[in-house]
């Protein structure tokens, strides 16, 4: 891989046991990943748990305390930045203060001597649709335009791998569904290998072929989009990436195809397939969406779980659905969302109701019940995500 | 280059039609503020100029003493300084501008390690600002003197140098170039450092490492993105080290470090006007050197495009 050529398609990039101390604080450790030539991998995950500080090692701009990267194959661990076959967006955009736009976007061609270096600045600039003010400074362009630039300034190198660190967080939600769509279809075009750092989840889950998602410095579960949401495998995942309802309890039988979760004296049924244990204390869970409420208790025998009596604590109308609280005595409160397929709620406040869903769409986590400290600490990140997905409506809601 | 299409455009579009009527606005209390100072530069600016000026063109009295003169005008002053100390006013500029270059050389890596390099220690970084400003506390006098004594014919310094072979027998050391340029260096090192100090510690290392992440290697990232940055800096410290350095008449001075062959400009108008009593012609080199320092220096502000960065 040279320097010198644009990449002709995407490299893989590994990461083999990466660690990184800053003084007094682990900021990664042990990280495992491999993500395929060619795909768009976003690394997902809350402020602060180290997406920034993974990205600017496989930049180069910051040295691992341990562990090895490999890019297509080649080991880069002592490789300087200049060297590696990497273009970064960065978070701060950093674009040169004493540059025109165009010089700026041009920067990395000349320096590699690549050929007709302004008119392939020009083609980059077209492509995020500022060509127009190719002639300007960084610092007299708004924050969406500069962000553009540095995407344009990175992308016009064609480097086998892109890091993105959270490219499109400053622009408002038009322009990034648009600047999403673009990304996607630039990285299916040329076959480049994108790294997408987010905390959004709903943006890594619109365009990642692959979500990596990151707790403290660790990957707690990577997969496919759907597999991830449909099967996460610890409750930080499962409350990061939308949301859940959780319960924990003894696994009181096991057949050979499902095990039953005694949760507050009532039976909660879980496939074995989507049980990532099945003996002692686990945790169990359904997505809100799932759930059916019921005004009069149900009398399904098979094939669905009941829980209930529960009160309705709570009842938001938005637009599409219907978020409903549900207060169950002994077990808390859960999340029901239901399509507004009638006019007006299917329950008000106060009434009593029950709730089921299908077994099959149950879910069992991997994570220690007993682990009592990162509980904790997810029911923050849950409200980061929640507070989120609400902003995205009300922003939805305006556009 | 690039700088030029910058002013063109941007500010004149937008700023134009809004900023207009404000500015046209006089206000008597602006013009009162400004009067102390409007004072201050007419008594102690302009009234000295103008006298310079006007003994420029004075002419020796008709039977008149040494030093007596009347008001004229006598152009000839001018043909008759710059025939004579054509070498010292060569001298002047080629001293100051070795000395600008010599402080430049020394004091940006200092300022840099300083200012960028010494961030994650804020008390290294203090103490070696305090270690370049230090020497302000002894009088320049003083600190000049005692160089002389360093590079004097018996000092341990020339001595050793001559022990070595590293100078010939005969050789001295005070009274060169050398020694001229080495003190003009010397006293105008924390002149330099400090403002490009001051631009190098704001510097953003941010924009270092995307030039690094765009295949820039760490010697064209300094080039490329580091010195123009640090150009505001730059511009300062050199016309903070030459316009003073260039009217210098201590360093060169005979009884400091200069020797005969190593006058400046500053020796030659200080002679006439105090020893040869030659006022008008002090006055005219005085000029000159005016003139000259003020054409270097807007050629040199407007080439090096930093108003913006200022
Ligand atoms: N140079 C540094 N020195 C000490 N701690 C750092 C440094 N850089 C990052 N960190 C810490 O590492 C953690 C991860 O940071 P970062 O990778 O920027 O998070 P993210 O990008 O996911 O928001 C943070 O807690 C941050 O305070
Ligand atoms: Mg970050």
């Amino acid at each position: 891989m040279t320097i010198g050529a644009f990449a002709d398609r995407g490299a893989d990039l590994q990461l083999v046991g990466i660690e990184k101390r800053f003084p007094g604080f682990t900021a990664i450790e042990n990280l495992n990943l491999t993500i395929p030539a060619g795909s768009f991998f976003a690394l997902l995950g809350p402020s602060g748990c180290g997406k920034t500080t993974t990205l600017r090692l496989v930049a180069g701009l910051e040295e691992p305390t341990g562990g090895r990267i490999l890019i297509g194959g080649a080991d880069v661990t002592n490789q300087k930045s200049f060297q590696r076959p990497v273009n970064t967006v960065f978070q701060s955009y950093a674009l040169f203060p004493h540059m025109t736009v165009l010089e700026n976007v041009a920067f990395g061609l000349r320096r590699r001597k690549i050929g007709d270096p302004v008119a392939k600045a020009h083609e980059a600039l077209l492509l995020v649709e500022l060509d127009h003010l190719a002639h300007r400074r960084p610092q007299q362009l708004s924050g969406g335009q500069q962000q553009r630039v540095a995407l344009a300034r990175a992308i016009v190198n064609r480097p086998a791998l892109l890091l993105l660190d959270e490219p499109l967080g400053a622009l408002d939600l038009k322009l990034r569904r648009q600047m999403q769509l673009e990304l996607k279809t630039i990285q299916e075009e040329v076959g480049l290998t994108f790294l997408h750092v987010t905390h959004d989840q709903e943006e890594a889950m619109t365009m990642a072929d692959i979500i990596a998602v990151m707790n403290k410095g660790r990957i707690e579960q990577m997969g496919e989009p759907q597999q991830l949401y449909e099967l996460p495998k610890t409750a930080f995942v499962a409350n990061f990436l939308g949301q859940s309802n959780l319960f924990t309890g003894p696994v009181v039988s096991t057949t050979g195809t499902a095990i039953a979760v005694d949760v507050s004296g009532q039976k909660i049924v879980v496939p074995l397939e989507r049980a990532h244990r099945v003996s002692g204390a686990v945790t169990i869970g359904v997505r809100p969406e799932k759930l059916t409420l019921h005004d009069v208790a149900p009398t399904y025998s098979d094939g669905r779980n009941v829980l209930g009596p529960g009160r309705v604590i709570d009842v938001s109308f938005s637009g599409v659905s219907t978020q409903y609280l549900v207060a169950v005595p002994g077990i808390g409160t859960l999340v029901v969302f239901a399509q507004n397929m009638a006019f007006g709620p299917a329950a008000h406040v106060g009434a009593e109701v029950w709730l089921s869903w299908n077994v099959n769409h149950g879910f069992g986590l991997d994570d220690d019940p007993t682990d009592a400290p990162r509980f904790e600490a997810d029911l923050d990140t849950k409200t980061i995500a929640q507070q989120r997905r609400s902003s995205l409506i009300t922003e939805f809601e305006e556009a | 280059m690039a700088f030029a299409a910058f002013s063109s455009t941007a500010p004149s579009a937008t700023a134009a039609p809004s900023t207009d009527p404000v500015a046209r606005r006089r206000s008597p209390v602006a013009l009162f503020l400004l009067l102390p100072g409007i004072l201050y530069l007419v008594l102690f600016f302009l009234t000295p100029l103008v006298s310079l000026l006007l003994t420029s063109f004075q002419s020796p009295r008709e039977f008149g003493d040494i030093g007596q003169f009347d008001y004229a005008f006598r152009w000839q002053n001018y043909v008759e300084v710059v025939t004579t100390y054509w070498p010292h006013i060569v001298r002047s500029f080629s001293y100051a501008l070795a000395a600008t270059f010599f402080a430049l050389l020394i004091s940006y890596p200092l300022a840099y390690f300083i200012g960028v390099k010494a961030r994650k220690w804020p008390l290294l970084q203090s103490l070696m600002l305090v270690l370049v400003i230090a020497p302000f506390f002894i009088s320049f006098l003083l600190r000049t003197l005692a160089w002389k004594q360093l590079f004097s014919d018996e000092s341990f310094v020339v001595q050793s140098l001559k022990a070595l072979s590293l100078l010939g027998p005969e050789a001295h050391v005070t009274g060169t170039a050398f020694s001229v340029i080495f003190g003009l260096t010397y006293n105008f090192i924390p002149f330099m450092t400090l403002p490009l100090y001051t631009t190098l510690e704001r510097l953003d290392v941010r924009y270092l490492e995307a030039g690094n992440d765009l295949y820039a290697s760490p010697f064209q990232v300094f080039r490329k993105i580091t010195i123009p940055l640090s150009m505001p800096g730059i511009v300062a410290g050199t016309l903070l080290t030459f316009i003073p350095a260039a009217g210098d008449y201590i360093n060169a001075s005979r009884d400091f470090l200069g020797g005969t062959g190593t006058q400046m400009m500053g020796n030659v108008i200080e002679a006439n006007f105090l020893v040869l009593q030659n006022y008008p012609s002090a006055a005219a080199l005085s000029i000159i050197l005016m003139t000259v320092i003020l054409v270097i220096v807007s050629i040199y502000v407007k080439r090096s495009g930093t108003e913006e960065l200022l």
